[in-house]
């Protein structure tokens, strides 16, 4: 009974920011890059219940709001993890090895460009294709963190400074 | 010449500019048939598909749907350049096309196939890239194959733009784009009303109705069965289209013979039972004005737009007519008087119906369409399926001599046969009310008020002192912006007929496709509107054999008990497929009861009832052991109004409770434990 009561009232305690999100915007249609947009900044991913919730608060097709989640790479559509690694592939990177850096990175959290987020919802690893700071290439992002001339050693170690400070704080 | 009609240059012929939306129209008038594929006059203009590319001189080449006519421009609609073009864009689609022709459902009638022939494609010189999609074939109306789609997107726009539905967008983009219902699921899982009509204008075999044929022929082949067929009106005035007849020539006669030839049993009209609809609902009508119940009273024989009222304004299911739509009152009639008319097991009667439309194949598997174990309506084959299933037999269904429905259910009256047609089930009823009401004659048969393609058609009909104010439309968006209107209470009426597709059953998801949808509505609304007058009585309660069908197996009139039970039926909220849902006891399966309680998010109450039903139930439920019976959920709905009342589904059946206070909530609670024990059962 309480049980019930508790997970009713944590799933609407979840959906109110969404619904400050909507409310925000108007409940506007046209606003709908920019819903999903704070949406996900929120919920760290667009969930097919979100989208639904979404689509039916704006009053459009789950299709439609479907098809942009879609369309755009900046959309997730499954859980990331918690740190989450933006590795640049545009030319320059490219050709300066950025394909090293990705291969050990996928060897080391043991992930592939189909299941790019660990089991333990811990690591994300994406390509972008470019990052704007080509001279300092190649270049990977960790989080909001830039990591100019980046080489394979150098951001494995990242990895692991994060999963020993994890474990310090156990 | 008129110095006030501006001129352009096609191909070197001077043409003057009327009202044409782009320079396609205007090709096309002047007798050249410029390929598309994205291109349909009734939807938006997407440009997509680059096939009818125009050398504007002085510009370039450009799209011509794309481009308006302006005075003075002129054109060419072919060059080296643009032959070249069209030839590429063709042969890169058939690069990821599913190129298994002769297999495919649309095969000779295809836009793709019929392209490359006309442009001379005799290899593709590019590399197979064909993606092995899945093919979509759970739904019981429509099934998709994404590897003969060419990303036209008729369907997208005619799903959104003329149903209002949008079952299917866009997803993905670049190589991986493709056509899809949300989160990729099937068709039967979201919103598709199954009207058909993405079917209707998809160029090549992408979406094509689903097929019953081979289950039809083995139970004619099998000789321990009596397969009986009854023949809806509007596929009589398209099926000759198949047969190189013209449009809107009614073919019954030849089709009841073509129908004994491959060996159904007995063939009989729909007109009939749908006489018998006008009975019922005619009648529900006249109990609705007099003893001032639920209105407006909307018709309840498209089972597209029933779906598609059931989904998105449910809080109008009252004011949807009880009465069951003429396939399944002929499919009560048949299993309730034709075992003993023919001599039959029960068993060994195989019903099929015959019908414009896809959406029967949906409404004919539900399961409250289910007696005494079996569905009223075994299989439903669409004008173009028993077409092929004509053609496969080698019948030239053009030079057959015309037999007679059997009866008695061959005998119809003209306000039977014009169902077929947009205005025709109102103009039927009012044939049948008007008369009743006022107890004396009808002076003329005919209400030309509810006829035509207009998308609203309104009248107001004197009828023994009153006004009855009526309207009628067509096409799912049309049908929105009127319930929108009485919502807002912008729009009064009392009786409104509804049908999905535009113009009515005649241009259904079943029918033989056609390049021209407007011109095909009319000619084949005329056909029935014909043969409404050679017809040898025009309104529904002239039919005697009605009468005597009531007398031997229901009860004896209209509105009778029995009538009720097999004659009416009841509708489902759907509009919880738009929530966001949490599972809070069992797991999800087959045969599992659902009981889901809609949670409002946005206007909460604030005692919290909803939440309180819900752990009530899920108490209940524990109590009673009945965790592998039943899934409960919660629903959360972010509608910005919210009237106070709990909102609860066991199963099919959705219910609304006003809980206030102590008493209250505990017989909610008792009524739905009772209807989840009876469920569980």
């Amino acid at each position: 009974m309480l049980e019930t009561m508790e997970k009713t009232s944590a799933m609407k305690d979840y959906l109110v920011e969404v619904n400050r999100i909507l409310e925000k915007n108007n409940y506007s249609e046209s606003r709908l890059i920019p819903i999903l947009q704070e949406v996900q900044e929120v919920y760290k991913y667009l969930s097919k219940d979100m989208i639904t919730y979404v689509a039916s608060s704006l009053g459009v097709p789950p299709s439609r709001v479907y098809g942009v989640a879609t369309f755009y790479a900046h959309f997730a559509l499954k859980p990331k993890g918690k740190h989450v690694f933006r590795l640049c592939d545009g030319t320059a990177c490219h050709v300066k090895k950025s394909h090293g850096i990705l291969e050990a990175l996928y060897k080391r959290l043991n992930l592939s460009a189909e299941k790019n987020t660990s089991d333990d919802l811990k690591f994300t690893v994406e390509t972008v294709s470019c990052l704007g700071a080509c001279g300092l290439a190649p270049v990977v992002l960790l989080n909001d963190e830039v990591h100019g001339q980046a080489t394979p050693e150098q951001i494995i170690a990242l990895i692991d400074k994060i999963e020993a400070a994890e474990k310090e704080n156990k | 010449m008129n110095n006030t009609t501006a001129t352009m240059t096609i191909n070197g012929l001077k043409v003057a500019i009327g009202n044409e939306r782009n320079l396609l129209e205007l090709i096309r008038k002047i007798g050249i048939d410029m390929p598309t594929f994205c291109y349909h006059s009734e939807l938006s203009i997407y440009g997509a598909c680059r096939l009818c590319l125009v050398e504007v001189e002085k510009r370039g080449i450009m799209a011509a749907c794309s481009t308006k006519p302006e005075a003075g421009m002129v054109i060419h609609t072919d060059s080296k350049d643009l032959r070249m073009m069209r030839k590429i864009n063709v042969e890169l689609l058939l690069a990821n096309h599913s190129r298994e022709c002769p297999s495919c459902m649309r095969s000779a009638n295809c836009t793709l196939q019929s392209l490359a022939r006309r442009l001379g494609v005799t290899e593709v010189r590019y590399k197979q890239t064909q993606k092995n999609a899945p093919i979509d074939k759970a739904s019981p109306s429509l099934e998709r194959d994404p590897n003969k789609c060419v990303l036209c997107g008729d369907c997208v726009r005619v799903c959104t733009e003329v149903q209002s539905v949008g079952a299917i967008d866009f997803a993905f983009r670049g190589a991986n784009a493709r056509v899809a219902p949300a989160f990729d699921k099937n068709l039967n899982e979201v919103e598709c009303v199954n009207c058909g009509q993405c079917a209707a204008v998809c160029p090549t075999g992408a979406i094509v109705p689903k097929q019953q044929r081979e289950q039809v022929w083995s139970q004619i082949h099998d000789k321990s069965k009596t397969v009986v067929a009854s023949i809806a009106p509007a596929v009589r005035v398209a099926l000759g289209e198949m047969f190189g007849l013209k449009g809107g020539e009614n073919v019954a006669g030849k089709l009841v013979t073509a129908l004994k030839l491959m060996g159904f049993a007995e063939v009989y009209d729909t007109s009939f039972t749908a006489d018998m609809t006008i009975f019922e609902e005619a009648t529900e009508l006249i109990d609705r004005i007099t003893n001032k119940k639920t209105m407006p009273m909307f018709t309840s024989c498209c089972p597209a737009w029933v779906k598609f009222a059931e989904t998105y304004f449910p809080e109008f299911i009252p004011n949807i007519s009880s009465t069951r739509s003429p396939q399944q009152i002929y499919g009560a009639v048949a299993r309730e008087t034709l075992p003993g008319k023919l001599g039959v097991n029960p068993e060994n009667l195989v019903v099929v119906s015959i019908m414009p439309c896809t959406a029967k194949k949906f409404e004919a598997q539900l399961p409250k369409f289910k007696h005494d174990g079996r569905q009223d309506i075994d299989y439903v084959l669409t004008t173009v399926e028993v077409s092929q299933m004509i053609s496969s037999m080698g019948i030239r269904l053009d030079e057959l001599p015309i037999s007679a429905f059997d009866m008695p259910y061959g005998f119809a009256t003209g306000g039977g046969v014009i169902f077929g047609t947009t205005g025709g089930v109102m103009e039927a009823a009012l044939r049948y009310a008007v008369e009743k009401i006022e107890q004396k004659p009808l002076a003329s048969v005919d209400f030309a008020e509810v006829r035509g393609g207009t998308p609203r058609k309104e009248a107001e009909i004197e009828v023994g002192g009153t006004k009855l104010r009526v309207a009628v439309v067509h096409g799912l968006g049309n049908a929105r912006k009127l319930v929108d209107d009485i919502k807002a209470g912008k729009a009064q009426y009392d009786f409104i007929e509804v049908m999905a597709c535009p113009g009515g059953c005649v241009c259904g998801g079943g029918q033989p496709i056609t390049q021209n949808p407007e011109l095909a509505r009319q000619i084949r609304a005329a056909g029935l509107y014909n043969a409404d007058k050679t017809q040898q009585l025009q309104k529904p309660q002239d039919n005697h054999l009605v009468v005597r069908c009531y007398e031997e197996a229901f009860g004896g009139c209209p509105g009778s008990h029995k009538a009720h039970e097999r004659l009416h039926t009841h509708y489902q909220d759907r509009a919880q497929l738009f929530d966001a849902q949490e599972i809070m006891l069992g797991m999800p399966g087959e045969g599992k009861v659902d009981v889901v309680v809609t949670v409002h998010t946005v206007k909460q109450d604030g005692e919290n009832k909803e939440a309180a039903l819900l752990s009530q139930l899920v108490a209940y439920a524990k109590q009673q052991n009945l965790r592998d019976k039943v899934v409960i959920a919660a629903s959360f709905n972010p509608a910005r109004t919210n009237d106070g009342k709990v909102c609860v589904a066991v199963g099919d059946n959705v219910a609304e409770y006003q809980i206030d206070g102590d008493v209250a909530a505990s017989a909610a609670l008792k009524e739905l434990t009772g209807l989840i024990d009876a469920a569980v059962k």
